[in-house]
């Protein structure tokens, strides 16, 4: 088992034929994805090494039957490449794409919600998701992740900030701790796929036992976890929060990685993550130390 | 980006809201220029975006020439709150009968356009939060419905404003909502909204941030990039294209990732030392990219160590090393350099570094964060 995909998961990319789609597409049907078409508008009855390249999202399931979707296209087309997608019948949507406005952003997500509830968008702006062994998408390296051991203890993994996440990963793998599923959801403000989201697939994923969560300033998503945690998480957590020394007002590169009106403080963040029962780590290594405390005594 | 209060006022009356009669000035002849254009008696307005102006003596009325050259004088020039003011806004005074509060953000947690609308205006609003949460009227409003007029008059009467001003405010209402999403702002806020005694309402002030994220569909926004407040680290940075946050530390700081970036300043402030920017080269760590980074930091005649955090994804480890390296013979560096490298071919990374000949005081390898941190922090103090 894992989160949100597995070894059955179809892959269409939206973008192949571009820098980023090509270069993570590729790396990701390396990596043992099912990637089996990709989407450019014009550039149907072509291929790109071996992959079949459709026109439409449409034509691309009907043709093969894609479960899933990863876009790759400037922020420009990512609304109606994501909407494309779900009108299809697609079920997950991973779409990697820095610099979504926001509006955009919110009016995607409420047409999802009203007309696609079905549908799980991950991002945009993050760098996809990971079930190690069985599927990648995105844009995380492959070999940095340890496979999930049968027997266990697995940790999944759901984090706002990429290389936060790889961080993780590699340092899980050098502790020689399983991973189940990784999910980066994305550092914009309007993620489609929430902490909260993933904590409720980790908790009823049976090959998921512990979790590690990676947060930064902004918003209240982390808050909102926090709270979710007390009432539905069994399984032992640790996480880390960026961004303690971030001056207010200033966007720390994320689009939502900003602390405004004294809201979306780490501080308020780590409290009210501690008052949930996690262990907190001040630093990333920190957090997945602490996870192997946890594993240890699993 | 945040804009100032009369580019804010500009912004909104694309969007046809109703706002007073005014002009920029950068000196005093400029200044009663612009207020014998708007008529006299006008108001003079510091131009600075931090709040508290008013309380500085930013803000000054003026009934004739005189008057606006004494205040224009003072007002130029004048430090707000370590904002230095180099613009002001000159406009017609209003008659005010009432102050109201409106503003529309993205709340991020419902995912929704939210309305905060009060008849309280004038005041801080996060204060009247605290004081008479009661006096806020809060409206969430579908994306893809958008806001009628009748959902806003609905608000504005809940907020118990005036009667005779409920329809001015609910047209308000609905344009300002049309300029925050037409006009692709994160906040667009009007404090005070005020109602004059001729019945008409009316913006008095404007404070608007856009998404940078939308400018590639605002070519009006260049005029605004042009007047935005960035320091010489900033404005170099920007030129090469990188995201950096000018800082007040004295380690500086670059790291691949915006949450590596944000960690790296937690870590160096957790061994007691203070960051001098935050740096996020993203993804490609090469050489090109480390030579800009280094020259930025280079710049910063504050820094007295460099702290250089990047974890190998996909971007090997060799290939950053190789980066600094070749980037360490194109800028002469007046701080050393600690670096962290961790993630794919670190090893190989670290043994390039190594090997480089370059003096073990002028590039220091560490295998984690936290023992980097703490040797670039200890250089920081000694240098």
């Amino acid at each position: 088992m894992a989160i949100f995909v597995n070894e059955n998961t179809k892959v269409l990319v939206q973008g192949l034929t571009g820098g980023q789609g090509r270069f993570h597409g590729l790396r990701n049907r390396d990596y043992g994805t099912q990637v089996v078409a990709g989407v450019t508008p014009g550039k149907a009855g072509q291929d790109v090494e071996g992959i079949p390249m459709y026109d439409t999202v449409d034509a691309a399931v009907a043709a093969t039957g894609a479960t899933a979707s990863f876009i790759a296209v400037p922020p420009k087309a990512a609304p109606a490449a994501i909407l494309e997608a779900a009108r299809a019948g697609i079920g997950f949507i991973v779409c990697i794409t820095e610099g979504v406005p926001a509006q955009d952003e919110a009016r995607v997500f409420a047409t999802l919600q009203r007309d696609f509830p079905k549908t799980r968008l991950l991002g945009p702006n993050c760098p996809g998701i990971i079930s190690p062994g069985k599927c990648n998408i995105g844009i995380t390296a492959g070999e940095i992740a340890a496979l999930p051991t049968k027997s266990g203890p697995n940790v999944g993994i759901v984090s706002r900030s990429g290389t936060l996440t790889y961080q993780a990963l590699y340092e899980l793998k050098q502790l020689k701790i399983g991973v189940s599923t990784c999910v980066g959801i994305g550092g914009d403000p309007v993620p489609g796929t929430s902490f909260v989201d993933c904590l409720a697939e980790f908790q009823s994923d049976p090959e998921t036992h512990a979790i590690i969560m990676i947060g930064e300033i902004g918003g209240s998503a982390e808050e909102e976890a926090a709270e979710f945690i007390m009432t539905h998480v069994t399984k032992p957590m640790s996480a880390y929060i960026a961004g303690v020394t971030a001056p207010a007002g200033k966007k720390m590169g994320h689009a939502g990685a900003i602390v405004s009106g004294g809201k979306g403080t780490a501080q308020g963040k780590m409290d009210a993550l501690r008052s949930a029962g996690v262990k907190i780590g001040l630093n990333p290594t920190e957090a997945c130390e602490l996870m192997a405390q946890i594993v240890l005594g699993l | 980006m945040d804009l100032f209060e009369y580019q804010g006022k500009q912004y909104f009356a694309r969007y046809d809201i109703a706002v007073s009669a005014g002009g920029v000035a950068l000196t005093v002849d400029e200044a009663v220029k612009q207020a014998e254009l708007a008529q006299y008696p006008v108001v003079i307005k510091a131009q600075v975006q931090v709040g508290g102006r008013g309380k500085a003596g930013g803000i000054k009325l003026a009934n004739n020439a005189d008057e606006v050259r004494t205040h224009a004088k003072n007002i130029l020039g004048m430090d707000i709150k370590g904002h230095i003011v180099k613009r002001i806004w000159v406009e017609h005074a209003s008659d005010i009968d009432q102050e109201y509060y409106a503003s529309f953000t993205l709340d991020r947690s419902a995912k929704r356009h939210l309305l905060m609308l009060s008849a309280q205006g004038g005041v801080e609003i996060e204060q009247v939060a605290v004081t008479d949460p009661t006096a806020i009227v809060k409206l969430y409003v579908n994306p893809i419905e958008g806001l009628s007029f009748d959902n806003a008059r609905r608000a504005v009467v809940d907020a118990r404003i005036s009667e005779k001003a409920v329809d001015g405010v609910a047209a308000m209402l609905v344009k300002l909502y049309e300029c925050f999403t037409k006009g692709d702002c994160d906040l667009a806020e009007i404090n005070p909204l005020i109602l004059k005694p001729n019945g008409e309402v009316h913006a008095l002030d404007a404070k608007v941030t856009l998404d940078d994220n939308a400018a590639f569909r605002h070519p009006e926004w260049d005029e605004y990039r042009a007047t935005e407040e960035l320091d010489e680290r900033e404005k170099l940075a920007r030129e090469k294209n990188l995201q950096y946050i000018g800082l007040d530390g004295t380690v500086g700081i670059i790291a691949n990732g915006a949450g590596l970036a944000m960690s790296t300043l937690d870590v160096v402030n957790q061994v007691g030392g203070q960051a001098a920017n935050f740096l996020d080269i993203g993804g490609g760590a090469n050489a090109e990219l480390m030579t800009s980074a280094l020259e930025v930091i280079n710049s910063d005649t504050k820094v007295k160590s460099i702290f250089i955090n990047i974890f190998g994804g996909i971007t090997r480890g060799d290939e950053v090393a190789k980066g600094i390296v070749e980037a360490m013979k194109r800028v002469k560096l007046r701080a050393p350099i600690v670096i962290r490298l961790d993630g794919t071919n670190a090893k190989e990374g670290r043994e390039i570094i190594a090997n480089a000949g370059i003096a073990e005081s002028q590039l220091i390898s560490r295998a984690t964060m936290l023992e980097a941190a703490r040797v670039a922090v200890e250089l920081a103090g000694k240098n």
